[in-house]
């Protein structure tokens, strides 16, 4: 296996472009568990975490690049108040090792319908950066993931950035798991409410992470925007009942279709109720 | 009785995919320099090529915490990072905690509050630790507990480790040490 450590963005996509087999590699805590285990064994690696450019993140016109290379520990740190979803997101990722290595593009590399970041990237509406020799293009992120651990990444293209939406009214993400560190989500949920968007994503309970539009329609048309009052109960259910209509989840080692089905319809209650009262504190604050 | 075998074994094979890489990088303050094929771990490194044998291998997959070492001053899991990676970077390890001779304040503590029983996870436990201090989170029970949730005990010695940390950071003992 060979190993190629490039130190800028361009010297990396030219040996990407020549080595199209090359394996991405940037906390490596997905990419190592497959090479510890001899599930995978590629011709080389691509060792993304020497180029500076890829670990920065900056902020223009209400939106932040995140670069793809940021940890989960900075995100947490140095972008929690900005981009809150992502970041609730990002805690519940494996233990502070595994968050002082793990990248939001690592994330997205690997695509796996598990992934923690992904429900928060698609109700916050976020596009994912490509760039090859050929260019760059982004990419909403509903049309990033093509299917079960698949991509749309083209094999001459690195995940260089993703970019997302400030906050200003409620974000929330929360996540089933076996306990409270080191887990795999069971299933996972992320709704974001912010004035003409109502984002609402669903994770490990299909075969990619997932948009739920029939509930995202459902809460733009009927909230009160206007006059935000607190919720009524049916209201919630009513929520409840169009998130979990929308998973397709399997039986697996970590939970059954059926609880995964009825824990979402838990977790969409929830997150709703809480992400409303902190657009409904925005919204008041601004009045 | 033992039968001999009909076919002798197969003589071992050339390994297509082997590359060799030299990788340099400080482990504990001294400058060394690895020559390993390019899929040995840092893990595999420390243990199996410099002799150190501090650094545990429990699950080999980042689920444990037994492999906990800092890189460049954060807390890593060595068994998810590849030798190759550390070119230029500094490694601590369990064995350069102490200093002239004296266990860093931390060993003491786990020592002191019996933060261990078999001892396996032991040296990842406090590798967390020490790091875990330096990143503010020991200001509660429940924030020590959050941030060492990455490093499992399968003797379930958490209460007294705990403990041993809660005893370092009322001494402000790490600041005083590194």
């Amino acid at each position: 296996m060979d190993f190629l450590r490039p130190t800028t963005l361009d010297e990396a996509l030219a040996v990407k472009a020549q080595r199209p087999d090359a394996v991405p590699i940037a906390g490596g805590t997905d990419v190592m568990v497959e090479l510890n285990f001899d599930h995978r064994r590629p011709g080389a690696l691509l060792d993304l975490t020497r180029i500076g450019e890829l670990a920065e993140w900056s902020s223009s016109d209400g939106q932040i690049s995140l670069g793809a290379g940021v940890s989960y520990t900075r995100l947490i740190g140095e972008l929690g108040d900005v981009l809150p979803g992502l970041a609730m997101a990002a805690r519940t990722v494996g233990s502070p090792q595994i968050r002082n290595r793990g990248t939001v593009g690592g994330n997205l590399g690997a695509a796996s319908p598990a992934g923690d970041t992904h429900p928060v990237l698609l109700a916050t509406g976020a596009r994912v950066e490509l760039a090859s020799v050929r260019g760059r293009r982004t990419l909403a992120a509903e049309d990033f993931y093509t299917g079960v651990k698949r991509n749309a990444l083209e094999p001459d293209e690195l995940i260089t950035a993703v970019h997302l939406p400030i906050a200003t009214g409620g974000e929330q993400f929360a996540k089933i798991g076996t306990r409270n560190a080191m887990v795999i989500a069971v299933c996972s949920f992320a709704i974001v409410l912010r004035d003409g968007h109502a984002g609402a994503a669903i994770g490990s309970a299909a075969p990619t992470p997932r948009r739920v539009a029939e509930a995202e329609r459902f809460l733009l048309d009927e909230l009160p925007w206007d006059a935000p009052a607190p919720l009524a109960d049916s209201f919630k259910r009513r929520f409840a009942e169009l998130v979990a209509a929308a998973a397709t989840p399997i039986d697996d080692v970590r939970g059954s279709a059926a609880y995964r089905t009825h824990a979402l319809g838990v977790l969409a209650r929830r997150t709703l109720t809480w992400a409303w009262d902190t657009y409904r504190g925005s919204a008041r604050a601004c009045a | 009785m033992t039968s001999t075998p009909d076919v002798p074994p197969a003589p071992p094979q050339s390994d297509p995919g082997a590359a060799e890489i030299t990788t340099a990088f400080t482990v504990n303050g001294t400058p060394r320099t690895v020559g390993a094929d390019t899929r040995v771990t840092l893990l595999d490194a420390l243990r199996d090529r410099l002799g150190l044998t501090g650094t545990k291998k429990g699950c080999d997959q980042g689920a444990c915490g037994a492999c906990t070492v800092h890189v460049d001053g954060r807390r890593v899991l060595a068994c998810l990072m590849l030798a190759a990676q550390c070119d230029g970077r500094e490694v601590t390890t369990i064995e350069g905690l102490s200093r002239e001779g004296r266990p860093h304040p931390m060993q003491d503590a786990f020592v002191r509050h019996d933060g261990f029983q078999c001892g396996y996870c032991t040296p990842g436990q406090i590798m967390s630790a020490v790091a875990l201090l330096r990143e503010g989170r020991a200001g509660t029970d429940e924030d020590i507990r959050e941030f060492m949730s990455g490093n499992l005990c399968r003797c379930a010695a958490y209460p007294n480790v705990v403990a041993a940390i809660k005893d370092v950071a009322r001494e402000g003992g790490d600041h005083a040490h590194l």
